[in-house]
């Protein structure tokens, strides 16, 4: 191949064996299974915590009994903000690898998510009294201008290389943070910065996590894109070709994965890595084509995030 | 109908592309040929509307292809070129399928299905079909990316250097592929290729560019001669003629050696005036045949024009 730049996107360890397999399987028919699995582990969770509730208390539904609270403001809410944050991290740093044709690119290594963060500490010192719709606003204008001078400075890098691209991420993510950190120190906020950007949802309560919605709508508007995605994660001069707006494209999907690292900052806080490893791991088995492995990415996201939080709180319950 | 009027591409001081105009009417193949940096695949990328020019218009069937919308011409132009072909894991059928994408955004109909068997068949691609792209060859890949162009079923046909990195066998089978494309299915190819031999055996005309101009534009018979190709790549380039079936390593007879032979019969396209043609043809070559069947490089720029039987 002539295209030396253009190289970045096949993976690190083609799987020839893998892929048949996933691809000789009925699409629908593993959909539908792994669909079925997430469901029976997410059933699973709603029951695990400190207080004990079982399935026979909600049976006997009665608003004032605890056992039916916990569940209606705790577990519910836990685990619809785990399916969500989940997927959607999952799917946005699927979508950024392939816009960016680089398989190590996520919003955990481009410095999407520090910026994100920057901006809601920015947002807490200047508009503490804010809404937190506005503070999510604010987070996500960060997101999109952090990835935006990510690729400005990506542009003119002399040798584009696969590895360097990211460790450029990774650096310019450590100096926005090096900047937070030095905004919440000079403002006493380290604390409460801490406790904000890092992902938790054991303090997810009802009417503390409704936001994440937005994030879900934006998964399924993804899907609805993937196409495009794959065609421009292609090439400029190959999605031209086929009459897609290569730029449109490019910095929709770009907005679309700075929305989602805002959102799931400001209400969860980050999960790093999470849309760096599960696209990865989907598309070694299943290929790039985002309309097939985009719903198998979300669905392996809301499974990596649920298994981990069944895990942690094994050893250490909390509500 | 391509019309170029008066097309100017500038990378900062250096005028890539100097006021060119051009019309390159329906059917058949136009070679463009020319020196690295020339302003070639310039040229054709701003006919694919990949680069906009600076100054000047081009229009495809009366369309400005700048102000066209792009899913429009998607239709009716489809531009591959050697940088895009990466290796992504997706299926050959995918890729194919993506250029019905023109028509139906990916959500394909009974139509499109059919045009993506067409173009697999065609290719004789229904070996590897399922299999993903980083895992064929060069020339195979080669072939699943014309299937994608030819399930976009566009009138015209523009290829930046298809032959690039293809070995001698596999190229040539792209080309005759290029041509076989034009014949049979009726489409207009603008091809970029470096191999004058190619060039010249395939196309119907070709174009010679150099420091963003045409020098030279006409049949295979004018330009390729020694001439305009030295003045073209800036080497000696000596043309052999092959006359016969066989290919002559002498030198290419005098273009004006006085004739003797019969008067060729008219020719049904393009070479009346053909310089060649008044060279002597062997007495077993009953009449003129008017296609240079073979054209094979010898050593370095040197070339055999093959006269051959008619087909």
């Amino acid at each position: 191949m002539s295209g030396a730049p253009a190289a970045p996107l096949a993976s690190a360890a083609a799987s020839p064996g893998l892929f048949d397999w996933a691809r000789s399987m009925n699409g629908t028919a593993l959909t539908v299974a792994a669909l079925a699995l997430l469901a029976a582990v997410s059933f699973a969770s709603l029951f695990i915590g400190v207080s004990d509730v079982t399935p026979l208390d909600l049976l006997r539904w009665d608003n004032s009994d605890h056992q039916v609270r916990v569940f209606v403001e705790s577990r519910v809410p836990r685990l619809a903000a785990i399916l969500l944050t989940g997927s959607a991290m999952s799917v946005s740093g699927l979508i950024m690898q392939t816009l960016v044709r680089n398989r190590f690119v996520a919003p955990s290594t481009s410095g999407t998510i520090s910026s994100a963060s920057l901006g809601l500490l920015v947002a807490s010192i200047w508009f503490g009294s804010a809404s937190v719709f506005l503070k999510m606003s604010i987070a996500v204008a960060f997101a999109m201008a952090g990835t935006l001078l990510f690729l400005a400075l990506v542009q003119r890098l002399r040798h584009p290389d696969i590895i360097v691209v990211p460790l450029v991420g990774i650096m310019f993510g450590g100096v926005i943070q090096a900047i937070t950190v030095y905004f919440a120190l000079r403002h006493d906020l380290l604390q409460s910065l801490n406790a904000w950007t890092n992902g938790d949802f054991s303090g997810t309560l009802r009417g503390r996590y409704e936001l994440l919605y937005i994030v879900g709508g934006l998964t399924i508007v993804s899907y609805l894109f993937a196409n495009r995605f794959t065609l421009v994660g292609m090439g400029r001069e190959f999605a031209v070709n086929l009459g897609v707006h290569y730029e449109r494209v490019l910095y929709g999907g770009l907005t679309l994965v700075a929305c989602v690292s805002g959102v799931v900052v400001v209400v969860v806080g980050s999960i790093p890595f999470l849309g760096l490893i599960v696209p990865n791991l989907v598309t070694m088995v299943m290929g790039e084509n985002l309309r097939q492995v985009l719903p198998a990415t979300a669905i392996s996201g809301a499974f990596f995030v649920l298994a981990c939080d069944i895990l942690s709180r094994d050893p250490a319950l909390p509500l | 109908m391509i019309e170029i009027d008066r097309v100017t591409k500038r990378y900062g001081a250096a005028t890539v592309v100097d006021d060119v105009s051009l019309v390159i009417p329906r059917g058949g193949v136009t070679a463009l040929v020319g020196a690295n940096g020339a302003g070639k695949s310039t040229l054709l990328s701003m006919i694919g509307r990949i680069l906009h020019p600076d100054s000047g218009t081009v229009r495809v069937d009366g369309m400005d292809v700048a102000r066209t919308q792009s899913a429009v011409l998607a239709r009716r132009l489809s531009i591959l070129r050697q940088e895009n072909q990466v290796a992504v894991r997706i299926t050959v059928r995918e890729l194919i399928e993506f250029g019905r994408f023109p028509y139906s955004s990916g959500r394909l109909t009974g139509e499109d299905v059919a045009a993506v068997d067409r173009a697999i068949e065609y290719l004789q691609l229904e070996e590897f079909a399922n299999r993903p792209l980083d895992r064929l060859s060069g020339g195979q890949r080669q072939r699943a990316f014309i299937a994608m162009v030819l399930a976009q079923d566009t009138g015209y046909l523009l290829l930046d250097e298809p032959l690039n990195n293809l070995d001698m066998r596999h190229a040539a089978q792209a080309m005759s592929l290029i041509r076989r494309m034009a014949e049979e299915l009726q489409k207009t190819v603008v091809v970029v290729i470096h191999d004058i031999n190619f060039a010249a055996y395939h196309a119907g005309r070709i174009i010679a560019m150099k420091d963003g101009r045409i020098v030279a534009d006409g049949p295979p018979e004018t330009v390729v001669s020694p001439s305009i190709l030295s003045d073209v790549f800036d080497i000696d380039v000596p043309v052999h003629q092959v006359e016969g079936h066989l290919p002559s390593t002498s030198a290419p007879p005098p273009a004006t050696a006085p004739s003797r032979r019969r008067r060729p019969q008219p020719c049904p396209a393009r070479c009346a005036n053909h310089p060649l043609m008044r060279a002597p043809l062997p007495a077993s070559l009953p009449r003129h045949r008017h296609r240079p069947v073979h054209i094979k490089a010898v050593a370095g720029a040197a070339m055999i024009y093959r006269w051959g039987t008619a087909r």
